[in-house]
């Protein structure tokens, strides 16, 4: 019984040794990052995998859930993105205007400013949800994913071009056209 | 006054090279375990990672002493100290060269024994002074292992001397290569005290010394608590055993201890068994390798790349085997080991008697 168990032992530790001793020289080579649709992905068993993060990077899929970005010429801040986040790290401010601003690229009307339009990544859990209700598709997702701070607001993306003054002259504005059509139902 | 200088530099020079193998064997160990994970091992500090060990020696020298308020400061204290000095004093025999070695006595083998023996109490001590269950349960797990390998270590030693007739260190290397004062016999039967070499190892001198190695280097891997028997330090189960509760310098004397016993064990393997400082290399016909390779410079070198060897293949055990349970080890020990070693001491006995004469 003893004998069996050392003979059995002394057989499975010699197999383990040749099978470390194969991966030690094996590692020499480097694994080769391959498309995961290839027939060979899981042939190679040999080699190291560790990918050098900084220096060398994985080539990620071109449609990924990544860091947001807002194309803002597009966005007729409809609000949509912020109501269907389950998170709620999208902060937008709109300043209505008296007259259509202009037209996005896909030919929709805007008629909002965005005073404000600021992403919170930090709190973002890349569902995606806001760039599937977008009706213009200006918020998107790119493939930027390293993004390491040391202060939390840096992750806060500000994607709004407004500067203070152009704010307040829009609101002046609309409380100008406000007035002005309250002014025109009294007489 | 020369010789007491001398005393005060070999130690110094012998501590410096401990250090210096410790460093080495640490980055070794880390980049054999990453190699046989298929990774890459320490990378980022200096090219391949190389003066990673140097930043971690740095780190530890800076930490502040810390002695948990419960334990007994005195015990606690001395454990590191004790624990190294009692590997660093078997130092003290190991030859290099010819008649290179700090101490040439007549017992060097017993005196090793002995010293390394002393391992153990500075284990418990270690443990004991903590006063962390973690910490006692793995010294008592500690001693446990190595009062019982102490045994097979012993024996596989005796089995071996029995065939060389001396306890001195030095003259045991001298009997294994063409340096020889008396004939060697490769398996008894072939006269290869000209030739030397290979043939003229300890390990070929008898068949049944190959399996004496065998149970020495196992049952050393034991006595310096590593993997597959490092159940005394055990990670996953007491966080880091009876070094606990140690930190910075402390804890670098600890882990100094652990490669120094490393070393200090398979030279001594190299010593008795693989033929200390000669050369592998045999003499053949007008090719006197043997001869040309043997000499001070040439018996450091063997000396180094055998040990060194050695550790490569202790390194390669740890990063493949998984731990042994307590009663495993036990069993290996009391039930394998003692008796094969016991068998392989009788077979010494009657090859002594009716093969050598």
């Amino acid at each position: 019984m003893i004998l069996k168990t050392t003979i059995q032992g002394v057989t499975t530790a010699v197999k383990g040794l040749l099978l470390t001793v194969r991966h030690l020289f094996a590692a020499r080579q480097q694994r080769q990052v391959l498309d995961i649709r290839r027939d060979d992905y899981f042939e190679q068993g040999q080699g190291v995998t560790t990918v050098q993060f900084p220096k060398e990077k994985m080539p990620i899929p071109e449609v990924a859930r990544y860091q947001l970005d807002v194309e803002i010429d597009d966005c007729i801040v409809c609000d949509l993105c912020a109501k269907a986040c389950p998170v709620d790290c999208i902060e937008i401010e709109a300043v209505k205007s008296p007259e259509a601003i202009g037209k996005t690229s896909d030919g929709s009307v805007k008629r909002l400013y965005a005073a404000k339009f600021n992403i919170d990544m930090a709190k973002c859990m890349y569902c995606g949800l806001c760039t599937v209700v977008c009706p213009t598709e200006c918020i998107t997702m790119t493939d930027q994913y390293d993004r390491s701070t040391t202060k939390l607001t840096d992750l806060i993306y500000g994607f709004a071009e407004m500067s203070e003054e152009d704010i307040a002259q829009r609101k002046e504005e609309w409380t100008r056209f406000q007035a002005e059509k309250e002014a025109a139902k009294k007489k | 006054m020369a010789e007491l200088l001398i005393h005060i530099i070999v130690p110094i020079a012998i501590f410096g090279f401990i250090a210096l193998f410790t460093l080495f064997a640490v980055y070794a160990e880390r980049k054999i375990a990453g190699f046989v994970q298929d990774r890459l091992g320490p990378m980022e500090t200096g090219k391949y990672g190389l003066l990673q060990t140097i930043a971690d020696i740095l780190k530890l020298l800076q930490k502040e002493f810390i002695t948990p308020a419960a334990a007994d400061r005195i015990l606690f204290a001395l454990a590191p100290i004790v624990i190294f000095a009692a590997v660093f004093v078997g130092f003290a025999v190991m030859p290099w060269g010819p008649d290179l070695l700090p101490a040439n006595t007549n017992t060097g083998l017993f005196f090793i024994m002995a010293v390394v023996s002393i391992d153990a109490i500075g284990i418990l001590m270690a443990g004991w002074g903590s006063n962390n269950k973690y910490s006692l349960l793995g010294s008592i797990r500690a001693i446990a292992q190595m009062v019982s390998y102490e045994i097979p270590v012993g024996l596989s030693l005796i089995a071996a001397v029995m065939i060389t007739q001396t306890l001195n260190l030095n003259e045991i290397a001298f009997q294994q290569g063409v340096l020889a004062q008396e004939d060697i016999f490769f398996f008894g039967f072939w006269n290869v005290t000209e030739i030397g070499g290979i043939l003229a190892w300890n390990i070929f001198q008898a068949p049944h010394l190959i399996v004496v190695y065998v149970i020495f280097f196992i049952a050393t891997l034991a006595e310096c608590n590593r993997a597959p028997f490092d159940i005394p330090e055990a990670e996953s189960e007491l966080i880091g055993g009876f070094h606990t509760e140690y930190g910075g310098i402390r804890f670098a004397f600890v882990f100094l201890a652990e490669y120094a016993m490393m070393f200090l064990v398979t030279m001594l393997g190299a010593v008795i068994f693989l033929g200390g400082w000669n050369t592998p290399l045999p003499n053949m016909g007008a090719l006197k390798l043997a001869d040309w390779t043997t000499g001070p410079f040439w018996g450091i070198f063997w000396t180094l790349s055998k040990s060194l060897f050695i550790v490569g293949v202790q390194m390669w055990i740890r990063w493949t085997l998984p731990r042994f349970r307590a009663d495993q080890l036990m069993d290996l020990c009391w039930k394998i080991m003692i008796p094969v070693a016991f068998i392989c001491m009788a077979i010494s006995g009657l090859w002594r008697i009716l093969v050598m004469v």
